[in-house]
């Protein structure tokens, strides 16, 4: 294993330090380093952050390779800052056995670029009737601890009530993609001023809002934990801001799309746009970040849906929804709150709860001696135009073609060695 | 200079009026003996429907033969589009054979839009979903303004499925240009959220409507839409949204009635109003054909 001596990092914008990365964790940190038979890295003007974690990931395998694979996927995670993705469920088939959870880890560690962490599916086939077998996942080898339906609601609020009571004999939770499918039915963007003078059906804010209002209070009565999905509305931080202070223990995500676009990109009918739940209004926009700030929304998660070319250049409502996202991530909530957040507050929400949320022991942990090297290096002057063509991700749906952004990642380390270096993956 | 018709937001009101006052040279051409106009000669249009509307496409159709344009109709039925063509596939198709003016029905809302990113040549919206159908929002234009010598000041009740309806949005936006007052009156179930943005006032009672209206255009219904809530039965609909002659006495003396067609009768119209002296159906129809003549030759003129 190479030793890696980082000369000069900023370790979350503090004072510049060297970094000694020996046998997967920090063996030394401190000033005027050295170390022989190292490999130096010049870290003069980068930041250093744990490395981050998604709670949130679409990795599309298996069944869809052609859009993602656990690989593209991991690599695409690697260049964006990350060094453990949550995989969600709703591949094909569908992560919902033991069998499947086992090969997606597997594949994750063959690939060996970031740390896949299986999501479980709550129900059968993500069916909404029927419970999966839930204790068999979290007890196979991909020791499966969050389980969601996403792409799908769990409507049905007795199963719902079941899957939070369930789980708790094994500290899982539920992460509900908070969606009541008869009040979003044919629905294609977020309802409102703009959908009603495009002609399209609207996805009304209540239909997120009063699943998580219902959620919260299931969450309550069984003592059970709730993880709640890509917030998007302003009502819904209300809802989860009366939950916590409450006492509910609930945590909630928010995407860096939501933190930054708005219901008006549908304009151009371009499907790029097309994400569930979809973009919301500027003031659901402003809400989300405040949420954010406050702790409300206790994360940001990619949600990172790839989608081939078929899916997406077509009519708007036959495309698929979803955005790629892993590699703009760390970018986007640099633009949107770095400024209120702070170094600090970024790895809390993209790296250190996530980990608690999902139960990563190895990650999320503060850079400092004996702790295992999963670092990100951010190089925070740094301005990149996104083109869709260099992304790493086998799909190029992303919302942020021909846009300049903040903060490129430099180099991310899983256990120490390097998965990224120079800006490059490095396998 | 507008390359496209995709919305009639496009039309700015002297571009609006620029397309009334071409219509109506072109409607005086129709009762000349040769009926054609040889404009267009040489270039090609291409009917894309993907909606069975046999009566716009003939419209569209009769409009660019009497321009001398050569017409090529694409319809979705039994064709490479039925059997997952993707629309781009077909836009890049359109474009090899060199499509000058592509007419488009769809189904998806901003499907045109789609379209003209992939075509060089003019897309004319020729209805997309629930979106915009800028052409009837002209002939119905021109149709009030033949019948009634002016647009400025018309009040206009458009009565019925707001939601659902492309004709509405288009008419709405055009008529707010040439400076018309628009009164959408509907179910509430039948307005869409956001609807107070829009350049015109609601009402949810026709009868309060009637007597200060120049102009009310009842849009067609689907019986279909009392299965997802919107209303209770199609009796309770007619009974509250339908035009019939009790309810037609209510108009002052000059007003018209409208439908831009195909009508449910005994749904949103009764057929004594449909056939009505004050009824423009028929008209509507005519005009269709001269306003769309008016569109494609400035257009594929390329003197708008
Ligand atoms: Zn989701």
């Amino acid at each position: 294993m190479t030793t890696y001596l980082i000369k000069g990092v900023s370790v979350l914008g503090g004072p510049a330090t060297d970094l000694v990365i020996r046998d997967g964790v920090v063996a030394q940190m401190g000033n005027d380093l050295s170390a022989v038979d190292a490999r130096e890295i010049d870290a003069g003007g980068l930041v250093a952050l744990p490395g981050l974690v998604d709670l949130h990931t679409h990795l599309r395998e298996p069944g869809r390779e052609d859009a993602e694979t656990v690989e593209t996927g991991s690599r695409a995670a690697a260049m964006g800052g990350y060094t453990a993705v949550c995989a969600m469920a709703n591949t094909s088939p569908v992560a919902d056995t033991a069998g499947v959870v086992e090969q997606v880890w597997r594949l994750g560690r063959e690939a060996g670029l970031v740390d896949v962490q299986p999501v479980g599916a709550v129900t059968v086939g993500l069916e909404g009737t029927q419970l999966a077998e839930l204790g068999a996942m979290a007890d196979s080898a991909a020791q499966v601890r969050i389980f969601s339906d996403d792409g799908h609601c769990v409507s049905d609020p007795r199963l719902m009530r079941r899957a939070l009571e369930y789980v708790k004999a094994f500290d899982g939770v539920v992460a509900q993609h908070a969606e009541e499918p008869r009040l979003t039915v044919g629905a294609q963007m977020h309802e409102g001023e703009v959908a009603a003078g495009l002609g399209m059906t609207g996805w009304p804010a209540v239909a997120e809002e009063s699943i998580i209002a219902r959620d919260v209070l299931l969450a309550e009565h069984v003592g059970a934990r709730l993880h709640v999905c890509h917030v998007s509305t302003a009502g819904s931080v209300e809802i989860l801001r009366w939950a916590k202070r409450r006492g509910v223990r609930v945590t909630a995500e928010v995407t860096p799309h939501h933190l930054l676009l708005t219901d008006e990109r549908a304009t151009s009918y371009d499907p790029v746009f097309k994400v569930n739940p979809p973009l919301r209004t500027a003031s659901d926009v402003a809400a989300l970040r405040t949420a954010l700030i406050e702790g409300v929304v206790d994360i940001i998660a990619t949600d990172h849906a790839p989608h081939t070319l078929e899916d997406k250049e077509c009519e708007w409502a036959y495309a698929r929804p979803g955005m790629v996202g892993l590699e703009t991530a760390l970018s986007i909530v640099v633009d949107v709150a770095l400024d209120t957040l702070g170094w600090d507050g970024i790895a809390e929400r993209m790296s250190r709860t996530p980990a608690r949320i999902a139960g990563l022991t190895d990650h999320g942990l503060d850079i400092g001696v004996g702790v295992p090297a999963n670092i990100t290096l951010v190089d925070p002057a740094a301005r990149w135009r996104v083109e869709p063509a260099d992304l790493a991700s086998r799909s190029r749906n992303t919302p942020y073609a021909g846009l300049t952004l903040p903060a490129r990642v430099v180099a991310t380390f899983l256990r120490g060695e390097p998965t990224v270096l120079d800006g490059k993956a490095v396998k | 200079m507008i390359r496209h018709l995709l919305s009639a937001a496009d039309l700015d009101a002297a571009t609006a009026t620029l397309v009334l006052d071409t219509a109506h040279e072109m409607a005086l051409l129709a009762d000349r003996e040769v009926k054609k106009l040889p404009t267009l000669r040489g270039r090609t249009v291409v009917n894309l429907f993907y909606e069975d509307s046999t009566r716009t496409r003939i419209s569209f159709e009769a409009a660019a033969k009497r321009l001398s344009a050569d017409v090529i109709n694409f319809s979705a039925k039994g064709s490479s589009v039925s059997k997952g063509e993707s629309l781009k596939d077909t836009a890049l198709t359109l474009q090899a054979m060199g499509a000058d003016g592509v007419v488009v029905r769809h189904p998806a809302s901003g499907a045109p839009h789609r379209l003209a990113h992939w075509v060089d040549g003019s897309v004319l919206n020729a209805g997309d979903g629930t979106h915009e159908h800028p052409t009837q929002a002209l002939l119905d234009a021109y149709t009030m303004r033949s019948r009634l010598g002016r647009l400025e000041g018309l009040n206009v009740a458009i009565v019925g499925d707001v939601l659902h309806s492309r004709v509405a949005r288009s008419n709405v936006l055009l008529l707010h240009t040439l400076g018309a007052k628009v009164t959408l009156v509907a179910p509430p179930t039948l307005l869409p959220v956001g609807v107070e943005a829009w350049p015109a006032r609601t009402s949810y009672q026709l009868d309060s409507v009637l007597p200060d209206s120049d102009v009310v255009m009842m849009l067609r219904v689907q019986r279909e839409r009392m299965d997802e809530a919107y209303f209770p039965s199609a009796r309770e609909y007619s009974r509250r949204y339908g035009l019939d002659t009790a309810r037609m006495r209510r108009l002052p003396e000059h007003a018209i009635v409208m439908h831009p067609g195909p009508m449910n009768r005994g749904m949103e119209i009764t057929p004594e109003v449909a056939d009505s002296v004050r009824s423009t159906i028929v008209e509507q129809v005519a005009n269709g054909v001269s306003v769309r003549m008016a569109v494609l030759y400035l257009l594929l003129g390329g003197k708008v």
